[in-house]
């Protein structure tokens, strides 16, 4: 299966205006070589996890600033699980505690990134991750 | 409902994908689009169950407004409670393999409701405004039960020659300020075009826009007239002046779409199955050529012939027909069968 591209899912959820940070991080992607859909601003859980599964997509990357990580990622993960996508990995960027960090981490598909993470650790923890999650999916 | 077939199968996908299992019907497109070995096996048994889906594709230059129209059509299909299903194409970079696939920022409505699904996908290395596996994605979401498919090209402003082989009607969006009436006839545009659609009425220009189309199509038909010999014989594409961004000439446009269904529909044989089979045998081909250059070039030996040859002083169209002749008599060099 070489022709296999990661993809990956950029929502921007709750209020929040400005989606500068997003579309960054997605042209970063791009430029990794993965396939990266956009959905734009304002998405409730319900409807980022839509967007996932009828994407496909390996990732759902967040990008958080309204500091509602807590309920959100929560809210997604159980979103994803009822999508028989449990396992879709999680990540987000934004100005976050280091206990809402373990909290949030620990289901082991989920990752945070505070800010001034390089875009580069980002690009390696989901080609890390991703080919884990291909290698369970051959199993 | 009991199987006899494992989940995971081939046969399993297709079954949960015919019960209406949008989990499997997303992760088939998926084995599409990777060239998944499980795939041809699902898609096989599919097969009985296609032909419903009425295959509307939308093209046209960047920025027309394909999406918000994409949008605006599947929002007027929903109010006649049809199913929808959309395939979204943008380009792949050919330098890192990435895309950003940004179309579905114009649908974000249509996310929440059940019976509509949206696909994006990268052309990745298809050119023509389609992606490979384009073809194949319609055909499941066909057999998942979709009953009208609106597939947006990439959109490169040239004509995109690929969409006919995937579609039933083709619609070409235009809009003031991205090219004029002549531009559209160099490109090639009137000839893929079933309709036309002249969007931003709102904006200065339309209008003149859809008179310049409207002329050569009006040229276009009596010309082909003169060839077949026959007065009327042709469909004469219809120019539809819409502003999807403000929901305006929207019903107009499915209007000129269910006509053209109609048109093909009321040639009994010589219409929609003549020209569906013909596309299928297109497929075919190309699924074909794509199989052989796989399975030709897998391997270093041909290519090391080749240089051999060329340092012997064989030209290109030498070395060429002495290979294709080897090949086609089964010269065992460079060819690998499947199961190798
Ligand atoms: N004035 C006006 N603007 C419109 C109309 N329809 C769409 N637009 C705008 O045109 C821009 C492009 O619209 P899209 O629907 O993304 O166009 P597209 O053809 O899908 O673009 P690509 O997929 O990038 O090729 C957006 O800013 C839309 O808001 C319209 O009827 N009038
Ligand atoms: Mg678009």
């Amino acid at each position: 299966m070489s022709d296999r591209k990661i993809r990956v899912l950029i929502a921007k959820p709750g209020l929040d205006g400005h989606d500068r940070g997003a579309k960054t991080v997605a042209t970063v992607l791009r430029d990794a070589g993965m396939e990266v859909i956009y959905t734009g601003l304002h998405q409730t859980p319900e409807m980022i996890a839509e967007a996932a599964l009828q994407e496909d997509v390996d990732v759902v990357g967040l990008s958080i600033l309204s500091g509602a990580h807590m309920s959100l990622f929560p809210r997604i993960r159980e979103a994803l699980k009822a999508r028989d996508m449990g396992d879709v990995l999680l990540t987000g960027g934004g100005i976050i505690p280091e206990d809402d960090m373990a909290a949030l981490e620990a289901d082991g598909f989920s990752k945070l990134f505070g800010p001034g993470t390089r875009t580069t650790d980002i690009v390696a923890w989901i080609e890390g991750a991703v080919k884990e999650r291909w290698a369970r999916e051959e199993a | 409902m009991t199987s006899n077939h494992p989940k995971n199968s081939a046969e399993g996908y297709a079954e949960r994908v015919l019960q209406g299992d949008r989990r499997a019907l997303t992760r088939l497109i998926s084995w599409a689009e990777n060239g998944d070995g499980r795939f041809p096996g699902a898609l096989a048994a599919l097969y009985p169950s296609l032909g419903r889906a009425w295959r509307v594709g939308i093209t046209g230059p960047p920025g027309a407004g394909k999406s918000t129209l994409v949008n605006e059509l599947a929002l007027a299909m929903r109010r006649e409670d049809l199913e929808v299903g959309i395939l979204a194409v943008d380009p792949s970079s050919p330098f890192t393999g990435g895309a950003l696939l940004g179309d579905r920022i114009r649908m974000e409505e249509l996310t929440g409701d059940q019976h509509v699904y949206i696909r994006s996908m990268a052309s990745r290395k298809s050119h023509g405004g389609m992606a490979r596996a384009g073809v194949d994605a319609c055909d499941v979401m066909d057999a998942f039960g979709m009953e009208r498919i609106l597939i947006e090209t990439v959109g490169v402003g040239q004509a995109e020659y690929d969409v006919m082989g995937a579609c039933d009607t083709v619609v070409v969006v235009m809009c003031p300020g991205a090219g004029d009436g002549v531009q559209a006839m160099k490109a090639g545009i009137l000839e893929v075009a079933d309709v036309l659609v002249v969007n931003k009425s709102d904006l200065a220009g339309a209008e003149r826009l859809a008179d310049d189309l409207s002329e050569a199509v009006h040229t276009r038909a009596i010309r082909s007239d003169e060839w077949s010999g026959e007065v009327g014989s042709s469909w004469t594409v219809p120019v539809v002046l819409a502003s999807a961004g403000k929901a305006q000439g929207v019903d107009e446009v499915l209007k000129a779409i269910t006509s053209h269904r109609a048109m093909l529909d009321s040639r009994g044989p010589n219409g929609l199955e003549d020209a569906r089979r013909k596309k299928r045998v297109a497929q075919v081909r190309r699924v074909i050529d794509e199989e052989l250059d796989a399975r030709v070039w897998n391997t270093d030996e041909l290519g090391a012939r080749v240089e051999n040859a060329l340092a012997a002083g064989s030209t290109a169209y030498g070395i060429a027909s002495e290979v294709v002749d080897d090949l086609l008599r089964g010269a065992a060099f460079g060819m690998r069968s499947k199961e190798s």
